[in-house]
């Protein structure tokens, strides 16, 4: 059974999640603090354990009872998701994992700086951990804050196996709260993992329900009129694609949890009116980009990724996969406030409550409108005529009446307008290569790089690195073909916004140049070279990679131990990617010069070119992919080898 | 769902370049050189008019790798007579050349309950600008040459109920009595079908067809003493795995 054929209108009322209570072989001895946490517990408290410093971990399957269906998870220690995971900076932490599943499992510690054999990637670290055998993890803990774990094989992520991870710091906290709640976001479907990837083969729309139609075509033509109707549908018609992609799976199969629950009732943190409330968001989901907000609540965003940033007051912030956020609430009324989390593409939510006494629940607000890809998605910057540096060509576009659903971006003053394509075929547009970062960089204020960099403190680099030649880096020629839907033929600086469906709908939401370091970064080498990397795919035919090319096809990208370069990103696709670089920290290029933010995960915005910072001070084989579980799947993965 | 992790030598061998790293155990850390296996029975429909009913079916299956596939065709109709006619079944290999379109080189076997015929096919299939889906082969054999176009749209009128307009044109370049087949434009087969994907896998549709035979071949078809030409009134069930 795949999923229900009958369409799941909302998730609401329609599944339960409760986990099983699987024989817990947790030694006392071994993990206090995990073996006071009873199996029987269905969900995770969100209550911070006690720190530890030895676990063991069983992998097994785990009954996870959804609506009518009995499904399977994996879990860890009778838990779907994985119980939370507490560490002391400066500790050395010993994790046994045994795995009961027929099948190899791992466990991958996100974003945790640690030597490459215990990062837990098959095939890089080691050779995974076989059916019924132990591996025991062993390193020392050198880093704080909110991360978290999730398994390296196969759909095991999807299926359950993740959990947090809250590391104490060594010294005081940097922001201190009266109460501290871990808010693990996360999507549960029952479809097999293998079954999503086959159907999104067939068909990339599977899990789309939310195409445009012939009602919205009228509904634009009244709106925006016949002639510019008709020419935005031949826009996006012409290129094969539709600005209603915003997820490749959805809320048709997908219940968003939090916690671990559904969102009928949610989980619950309690409060007593004036504590300041850290809650820490993770997000878990394989395929989901998700939208907090906690309506009647500023949030005050204190860290990224794990790393402490100059407090940021939002009213909203996106959260992608894998990445996470630290927020403090400081709820001053005695009543219920509901933690709101809507995925990217409006097809459901997860849901949950802060309040003063258990079973009270916040109203749940209406959803926001769904998203829609705009021209701007499709990489034809925003329609200025902006010089991007270096050569290209890139035929004018026509302008024409915006449609009236698409939004332009708050700093923006122009509108995104759907280009008129005059036949455009994109594989005519050479892929953009912008050898000089530092010149004709897009216009936005504080943003130059050029004028980041000046900020730095001039060190002279310590080590000079010969620069070994790198087949994956710079003058990057990409032509359109099996693996290349499109191309951006003006990738754009998209960090001063919040993403689609966010900018201007009046919140302040979270911004990547918001994201300021509390502390200074450790590296002031300027990089010796650029390893240009574009983020490419066909939908149609659902293939994800770099460079045009998937993992198998490619060679590994290759770092010199201790040196220190820029990776320049350029989404030439319509969808967000969260890339992932595995056991180096990525420096976010954000314009806030030596207090760039510090990011384990960074949301690549479709049309988008960005750069960060990497110093390769770890020896060895790491992942780096994109967090999104069936473009990694498919392609969207490269080795990096430091050495 | 088979998730072998393979690749063809056809597509460059592309381990050897990754070999380079000494991944642990030699195991891959992604598999996305996997194999999938899909069937697309796009027809299975009665037609009824006034002349009475028939039963036609069109269907697809591949089974391969992103690049390389074994793609099988087959169609054919069973006449108001009983007997099993049209049949038209290809054996293929499929190559994927660009964005949105696949070669295809194989074999056509005509069998049904007339003479057999074989043929070379070689064509092209994929998705024209615009989500037009298309396909158009070319046949070759001892007779003579051939050729197909077929296409298809969906129109969206809302998620869940489509409207798809769709065309097969058949074109030979020489007469082949016993088969009732004319010289040009053989044969048409068009249709309009309302399916309503109450699950996506499984459509019921309802919907018009229209069939003729063009040129002689009308002639030699009613010598066989079938006329299935002309507008019917049809409903069927569209599937796929």
């Amino acid at each position: 059974m795949v999923e229900s054929v009958f369409p799941k209108r909302t998730s609401i009322g329609r599944r339960r999640f409760v986990t099983g209570a699987a024989a817990l072989s947790c030694g006392a001895a071994m993990s206090p603090a995990l073996a006071r946490k009873a199996a029987t517990e269905s969900t995770l408290s969100a209550e911070l354990p006690e720190s530890a410093s030895s676990f063991l971990l069983n992998v097994e399957k785990i009954p996870v009872r959804v609506g009518e269906q009995h499904a399977k998870g994996v879990g860890i220690n009778g838990s779907v998701p994985a119980p939370t995971l507490r560490w002391r900076e400066g500790d050395t932490v010993e994790i046994q994992v045994r795995n009961h599943l027929h099948e190899d499992t791992s466990i991958h510690w996100h974003g945790i700086r640690l030597p490459a054999d215990m990062d837990g990637v098959p095939g890089l670290s080691f050779a995974g951990i076989p059916a019924g055998e132990a591996f025991t993890y062993r390193f020392p803990v050198r880093q704080s804050g909110t991360y978290w774990y999730h398994s390296h094989s196969g759909g095991q992520e999807q299926a359950g196996l993740y959990g947090a991870l809250v590391i104490d710091p060594a010294r005081r906290p940097a922001y201190t709260a009266d109460r501290d709640y871990v808010v693990l976001l996360s999507d549960w479907t029952d479809a097999d993992p293998m079954d999503i990837v086959s159907n999104l083969k067939f068909d990339g729309d599977y899990y789309n329900f939310r195409q445009r139609t012939v009602g919205t075509f009228l509904h634009d033509i009244r709106k925006d009129g016949l002639m510019a109707s008709v020419r935005d549908r031949l826009a996006w018609g012409g290129m094969n694609m539709a600005p209603t992609d915003i997820s490749d799976v959805s809320g048709i199969i997908y219940t968003y949890l939090m916690n671990g629950r559904s969102p009928e009732k949610g989980w619950t943190g309690l409060f007593r009116p004036g504590e300041r409330i850290r809650l820490r968001f993770i997000n878990a989901a394989s395929m989901t980009l998700f939208d907090v907000r906690i309506p009647g609540l500023t949030m005050q965003v204190v860290s990224a990724d794990g790393n402490d940033v100059e407090p940021v007051p939002v009213d909203e912030f996106r959260i992608a996969p894998a990445e996470t956020y630290d927020v403090i609430v400081q709820p001053t009324v005695d009543q219920p406030y509901t933690i709101f989390v809507q995925s990217e593409d409006r097809t459901g939510y997860a849901r949950g409550t802060l309040a003063t006494q258990e079973d009270v629940l916040g109203p749940i607000p209406p959803m926001d409108p769904r998203p829609l890809r705009t021209m701007t998605d499709m990489g034809m910057g925003d329609m200025k005529g902006m010089s991007m540096g270096g050569e290209h060509k890139s035929d004018p576009m026509a302008r024409m009446d915006m449609s009236s659903h698409e939004k332009a971006a708050e700093q923006d003053t122009a509108a995104h307008h759907p280009a008129a394509m005059h036949d455009m075929d994109m594989s005519d547009m050479p892929g953009m290569d912008m050898n000089d970062m530092s010149e004709g960089h897009m216009d936005m204020p504080g943003m130059s790089m050029h004028h980041a960099m000046s900020h730095q403190d001039s060190q002279k680099p310590q080590n000079k690195v010969s620069v070994m030649p790198q087949p994956e880096s710079h003058l990057v020629s990409l032509q359109t073909g099996v693996e290349v839907q499109s191309l951006a033929p003006q990738p754009k600086n998209r960090l001063g916004e919040a993403g689609d469906g966010l900018d201007g709908n009046g919140r302040r939401c979270l911004r990547y140049t918001d994201l300021r370091a509390l502390k200074r970064g450790i590296d002031p080498r300027e990089p010796s070279r650029e390893i240009e990397l574009h983020l490419t795919g066909n939908m149609e035919r659902f293939i994800w990679g770099f460079n045009g090319k998937k993992f198998s096809e490619a060679e590994p990208i290759r770092l010199a131990l201790g040196e220190r370069v820029r990776f320049v990103l350029i989404n030439d696709t319509m969808m967000e990617h969260p890339i992932h670089l595995h056991g180096l920290w990525s420096e976010l290029e954000n314009g806030q010069g030596t207090f760039q933010p510090y990011k384990h995960t960074v949301n690549v915005k479709p049309g988008e070119r960005l750069s960060y910072l990497v110093s390769a001070d770890t020896p060895g084989l790491w992942a780096y992919h994109c967090h999104l579980l069936y473009h990694m799947d498919t392609g969207m993965f490269r080795t990096v080898v430091v050495s | 769902m088979i998730a072998a992790s393979w690749s063809l030598s056809a597509h460059a061998a592309p381990m050897n370049r990754t070999m380079a790293v000494p991944y642990v155990k030699g195991i891959m850390p992604v598999m996305d050189q996997r194999v999938y296996v899909h069937a697309l029975l796009d027809q299975f429909e009665a037609r009824y008019s006034g002349a009475g009913g028939q039963f036609r079916y069109d269907g697809q299956a591949w089974f391969g790798s992103d690049y390389n596939k074994l793609w099988l065709k087959s169609e054919g109709t069973v006449g108001t007579d009983g007997r099993f006619g049209d049949g038209d079944h290809e054996i293929l290999y499929d190559r994927s050349i660009s964005r949105y379109f696949d070669v295809q080189s194989g074999v056509r076997l005509d069998i049904d309950h007339g003479p057999t015929r074989a043929w070379g096919a070689i064509g092209l299939q994929g998705l024209v600008l615009y989500f037009f889906d298309a396909e158009a082969t070319f046949y070759f054999s001892d007779r003579g040459v051939a050729g197909r176009l077929t296409g298809s749209y969906d129109i969206f009128i809302t998620n869940r109920l489509i409207l798809q307009p769709q065309a097969e044109l058949n074109f030979y370049s020489n007469s082949d009595p016993a088969r009732g087949v004319g010289r040009g434009l053989s044969d048409i087969d068009t249709g309009l079908r309302l399916r309503y994907e109450w699950h996506r896998k499984i459509a019921p549709y309802i919907g018009i067809t229209y069939s003729n035979m063009f040129d002689k071949s009308m002639f030699f078809r009613e010598n066989n003493g079938k006329n299935n030409s002309g507008v019917n009134f049809t409903f069927g069930i569209r599937s796929w795995f």
